[in-house]
């Protein structure tokens, strides 16, 4: 009995430290650990320059333009404070579209444009029926129109 | 202390144990196996596609469960393992022996079917994401667990031994399942969790429990299986195994 409980002490003491460690190094390495960084971040220049980063957010509203060879794309990935101006020359993932979650990996240039060697499309957590997504649209877009006369 | 302990000290005898898995194995598979079907049925027939990614979100209905079970199965061959370390229950012992394989196996069913759908929808198979690389970490644990104990020939040493090394790696599970809180991922944020709806349709969410329990019944009668095999190795010596090795059911 009295083995078991100095194993069982053991054990939890064991594992109590090893969580504090854990917690710890984590903590310490919390800057390392994120895998993109926000267009804030690219203006706050906490981010390196003189290395490929990756930079996520949204894809602007209405930046999205496109070159004439196809292949060229300009947008502004932005966390709806600051907007980052990317470019990028090569095959967007299908999801690509205005006002999705993306992270281009690349370079910020002198000039202040992002130029990306690879974009990501990012998707949240929700999940529904293309039919619940319009029924969704269509109220938002009704009660756009109820609230305005409203307001002028 | 044995006569005062609690009852259900007597299922942890080896022998009780043998015979009462033997019995849950066939009931486990089969329901498991219906549910599987239903769950497939439900996934690739009845539910609808997605508004954003289309079909390829059907990829969630085997990628979740097999997620979920991959943490699951740490989480309880470490309990096992600890319950083996500390109180030598040899029943405990096998049991986490038994769990490692499914929960490996069931971890690169998460990596794998996560890369098919990482494809379509990120663009990429594979990136070293906060939530992608501490699931690799993780089958590392489970391969590292077996192999530790196939390497120790002492089986009562490779019990202790890989217990502990089951026991560091704990720390691992927590780090998966809130990395996409914790820190900016490419993975997206969990759909399912205990203290808010889910966000997704309710016959997506259904599917999904469907495919869950089936996965978990699936786990249940291998992790059974395994077990008993290895409780009656263990146990060759004793009486009622020699009794069950000549006479086979």
């Amino acid at each position: 009995m009295r083995t078991r409980r100095k194993r069982l002490l053991l054990v939890l003491v064991g594992v109590a430290g090893l969580v504090l460690a854990t917690a710890l190094v984590l903590n310490a390495f919390r800057d390392n650990l994120v895998f993109f960084h926000t267009p804030s971040d690219i203006r706050a220049a906490v981010v390196p320059l003189d290395r490929s980063v990756r930079i996520g957010g949204l894809v602007e509203d209405g930046s999205v333009r496109r070159e004439a060879d196809g292949v060229t794309v300009y947008f502004r990935v932005t966390d709806t404070v600051v907007a980052v101006p990317v470019v990028y020359h090569g095959i967007l993932p299908s999801l690509f579209r205005e006002g999705q979650g993306v992270v281009a990996t690349g370079r910020l240039q002198d000039d202040g444009v992002f130029r990306a060697s690879q974009v990501m499309a990012r998707h949240d957590e929700t999940y529904m029926p293309p039919e619940a997504f319009e029924a969704i649209e269509q109220a938002q877009r009704e009660q756009a129109r109820t609230l305005l006369p409203e307001g002028r | 202390m044995a006569e005062r302990g609690v009852q259900w000290f007597r299922f942890a005898a080896p022998a009780r144990f043998y015979g009462l898995a033997g019995r849950l194995v066939p009931w486990l598979a089969g329901v498991a196996m219906l549910l599987f079907a239903f769950g497939v049925y439900l996934g690739l027939a009845v539910a609808p596609p997605d508004y954003q990614q289309g079909d390829s979100y059907r990829i969630l209905y085997i990628h979740v469960p097999a997620a979920w079970m991959s943490m699951f199965l740490y989480l309880l061959m470490a309990a096992y393992a600890v319950i083996g370390l500390v109180w030598r229950i040899k029943v405990a012992q096998a049991m986490a022996r038994a769990v490692a394989p499914t929960g490996a196996l069931f971890t690169v069913l998460a990596l794998w079917t996560g890369a098919l759908w990482g494809k379509p929808t990120w663009g990429v198979f594979w990136v070293w994401d906060a939530r992608l690389t501490s699931e690799l970490i993780l089958l590392f644990l489970y391969l590292g667990y077996m192999a530790l104990h196939a390497a120790i020939d002492d089986r009562r040493r490779a019990d202790d031994a890989s217990a502990l090394l089951a026991l560091v790696g704990v720390v691992n599970v927590p780090i998966i399942y809130f990395s996409v809180r914790w820190w900016n991922t490419l993975h997206q944020g969990a759909s399912i969790r205990v203290t808010e709806a889910p966000t997704m349709a309710t016959i997506m969410f259904v599917t999904l429990l469907v495919m869950t329990l089936a996965c978990w019944l699936y786990a249940s009668a291998v992790i059974l299986a395994r077990a008993r095999i290895e409780v009656l190795e263990r146990e060759h010596h004793s009486a009622w195994a020699q009794a069950v090795l000549e006479k086979p059911e």
